[in-house]
């Protein structure tokens, strides 16, 4: 398992626990909850932000973010 | 007899939710302000058919009913007033057949407050071309409401809308999701504590850090009991009420919603990855920039003439045609030349939405965001400030409330202050006019001087915005954690009707309310010019035609002398004079004083003040320009020259002078302490910019 923002680039994973605390409740109503499939589709220079594909939502969030989300490869 | 029902239109941003209500209303809409607040309330009216007719309230965008900014609040204020005169009969959730899942979290949530809610599935000319395909009995089943497709881009299915709106009756109210399948005895306890209210709605009013009526929080009236649980407990509920919901949806949706990937055509990657390439994005951003900042110059200056000409033949033609007398006069001199000034802006701030309204269309404005994001926030700013940033080139109002989608509230802050150094459009007239008077008609490599210093002054702008951010980025000190979640929508071809509805609202209401301004200020100056006290200015004509000095000039000659002794001696004069000592160091006189003095009320003025007083007991109709390269200083060296021209410039590129602006910024920061801060500060800025450079050039 590891954090969201160590994917590389076109990986695939999903997502396996997401710390709610630090996360704001509209990334979750847009669907980064656990069991949803997330791939990683472009970066901004210096990795940040990265704009992800979170089951069916397109969006962009900041790595400090993605450090709260724990994820699974499954590609 | 006719019926009149109220209609409420939501749904998530970039679902085509104001095609629809421009689809049902047309032009039969108007925009203003809930009260209190700057959120943008849109409302049309629309005949559903012969005895009934709608009330359309266009609702701003949210992705559900857990408000997280001011514009999100409004939506569920409204939902859990009844008493309120826009409480609708009946509710449209607009969704996007391809996010239809996201979509529905909204609709979930909205049909468990009991309202007769409609769904409708906007794009569906995109579902072939995306592989997708919906069993549309069988969901309205599962979902137990009614559904309409809809795609505003082909305008076939409106009518549909409109026979099942009338039928709002029939719609089941039934709520989707149980309370109590989320946490058995916390819902249990509130049922127990309030018997006879809807879990769901109390839940809202404990969980909505919003501001509800008398109404409903009297019907809570311990509900302090429910928030003693933590914050942070209250999230995990609100959590798992989400994840209960995508359940339910996703349970639904696999009954009913395919997607065969293999007939997907992916526009989307194509175009992504040039756009934000991490080169070409950044080239591409700044070629489109370039070009709408040019086009706006090129495109605007034959109206602009052609304006500005047609006022003075109108002028003139009134000034022929009516007798002489005060009131001609004033109409001649302060109401026309004022108008004048407020029309004269309409085919900029026209192309300026025009461009701007196209971009978010699109969907390109949020790759700006994703684009900038990191490069912004080193000065404090965030990467949705660019859509600030950019729309404060037409005007800072909106763009001050453009800020609103930002979470982090000191990136918001911050974003507000700066915004108003960006060159908005009423700073365009008072620049185009000082340039063409002082920056001579040639070219460089093809490249004219007269463009060149315009893109100049907007880049000064944008220069001195980053510039101050990153100054206060290092004063305010706040541990707030910024959150920055942008949604990546589709590319869409722009709606021309879309954009056209902006461009002409956003015109009409600087007309009506810069105008308003603009032409009290005329008729306030013409007066102030027209009179004065004391005997220099009533007798103005003895003591001229007695000064020794001016024994052997012309009859003509005389007059122009009368006239400029009058105006010294009127109440604008001695205001004018009075200020002169403190701006002859940055190269101005007292006539431009005056102008500057109004311009505090709007920076528009500039022009019309310099008009008013340049045609005040002036009988020759001029324009505007030939007026002002007309006025020499004492040494007989013309007025506005290259040093003072500069110099105005900067002042005028620099100082806060927008009363409009500072009221949104006391409205947003909720009180003066901004806003003054602001003022002050970019004030000072302006006046030190303008003296150094003037005491360099001149």
């Amino acid at each position: 398992m590891i954090s969201l923002d160590k994917l590389a680039l076109g990986e695939t994973a999903i997502i396996e626990s997401i710390e709610t605390d630090f996360l704001p409740l509209k990334l979750i109503e847009m669907g980064c909850l656990p069991g949803n499939e997330v791939s990683l589709l472009y970066l901004a220079p210096f990795r940040d932000p990265m704009y992800l594909k979170i089951d069916e939502a397109h969006l962009a969030i900041r790595i400090e973010a993605a450090k709260y989300i724990m994820v699974k490869l499954i590609s | 007899m006719i019926k009149t029902i109220n209609i409420a239109l939501i749904g998530n941003p970039n679902t085509g939710k104001t095609s629809v209500f421009n689809a049902l209303t047309g032009l039969n809409q108007k925009v203003g302000n809930y009260p209190g607040i700057t959120v943008e309330k849109k409302q049309g009216t629309c005949k559903l058919n012969r005895t009934t007719k709608a009330r359309i309230l266009d609702l701003p965008g949210t992705y559900s009913l857990n408000a997280s900014s001011m514009d999100e609040s409004v939506v569920i204020e409204l939902l859990l007033n009844k008493n309120d005169l826009d409480f609708p009969d009946v509710v449209v959730v607009v969704t996007d057949v391809e996010n239809l899942k996201r979509n529905l979290l909204l609709f979930t949530q909205i049909k468990d407050l009991q309202i007769p809610t409609v769904l409708v599935i906007n794009m569906s000319d995109q579902m072939k071309r995306k592989g997708i395909s919906i069993d549309i009995e069988l969901l309205e089943k599962q979902l137990n409401t009614n559904i309409v497709l809809i795609s505003t881009r082909e305008k076939t299915d409106i009518d549909s809308l409109k026979e099942t709106l009338v039928n709002y009756r029939s719609i089941p109210t039934s709520p989707i999701l149980d309370p109590l399948t989320i946490d058995e005895t916390y819902f249990q306890s509130l049922k127990r504590a309030f018997p006879n209210q809807s879990l769901y709605k109390l839940w809202l009013v404990i969980t909505q850090d919003v501001n509800f009526t008398k109404l409903e929080r009297q019907k809570v009236p311990d509900s302090a009991d429910f928030k003693t649980q933590s914050q942070s407990y209250l999230k995990k509920l609100q959590q798992r009420e989400t994840i209960k919901r995508y359940q339910i949806i996703n349970k639904i949706l696999k009954e009913t919603y395919r997607v065969n990937k293999g007939e997907a055509t992916d526009l989307r990657s194509r175009l992504d990855n040039i756009l934000i390439h991490k080169f070409w994005g950044y080239v591409i951003f700044f070629i489109i920039l370039l070009s709408i900042f040019q086009a706006i110059f090129d495109w605007s200056s034959i109206p602009m003439e052609l304006i500005d000409s047609t006022f003075v033949q109108l002028s003139e033609a009134v000034n022929n045609y009516l007798p002489p007398g005060v009131l001609t006069n004033l109409i001649t001199e302060g109401v026309i030349p004022g108008l004048g000034g407020i029309v004269i802006f309409i085919p900029q701030i026209a192309f300026l939405f025009l461009f701007i309204s196209i971009l978010e269309e699109t969907g390109y404005m949020s790759r700006v965001v994703f684009l900038m994001d990191r490069g912004l926030r080193r000065y404090g700013l965030n990467g949705k400030s660019v859509i600030p940033l950019i729309s404060g080139t037409a005007c800072a109002i909106p763009a001050v409330m453009a800020t609103r989608n930002i979470e982090s509230w000191k990136e918001r802050l911050i974003t507000i202050l700066v915004v108003p150094f960006t060159t908005c459009s009423a700073r365009l007239p008072v620049y185009l006019i000082l340039i063409s008077l002082v920056i001579p008609n040639q070219r460089f490599l093809g490249i004219s001087y007269q463009g060149l210093t315009l893109m100049g002054l907007y880049f000064l702008g944008f220069l001195m915005a980053i510039v101050s951010a990153s100054l206060m980025n290092k004063i305010l000190k706040t541990s707030t954690k910024s959150y920055f979640v942008v949604e990546m929508p589709n590319y869409k071809l722009p709606l021309l009707k879309n954009v056209g509805m902006t461009v002409w609202e956003k015109t009409r209401a600087f007309v009506v309310e810069a105008g308003r301004i603009i032409l009290a200020i005329s008729i306030l100056l013409w007066v102030m010019a027209s009179y004065g006290p004391g005997e220099n200015f009533s007798n103005a004509e003895d003591i001229v035609k007695t000064n020794t000095a001016y024994g052997n000039i012309s009859a003509d000659e005389l007059e122009v002398k009368i006239a400029s002794y009058r105006l010294e001696h009127s109440y604008i004069g001695i205001l004018g004079k009075s200020i002169e000592p403190a701006i002859a160091p940055l190269g101005y006189d007292w006539k431009i004083g005056i102008a500057l003095i109004s311009s505090f009320a709007a920076r528009e003025v500039f022009v019309g003040t310099l008009a008013t007083i340049y045609s005040v007991g002036n009988d020759s109709q001029e324009t505007i320009k030939n007026k002002m390269s007309a006025e020499i200083r004492p040494d007989g060296s013309p007025l506005f020259n290259l040093a003072s021209g500069i110099s105005l410039m900067l002042f005028y590129a620099f100082a806060m002078q927008c009363m409009s602006t500072l009221a949104i910024v006391k409205k947003e920061t909720n009180g003066w302490k901004w806003p003054l801060i602001q003022l002050v500060a970019m004030t000072l800025i302006a006046y030190f910019a303008a003296l150094i450079v003037y005491q360099i050039l001149k």
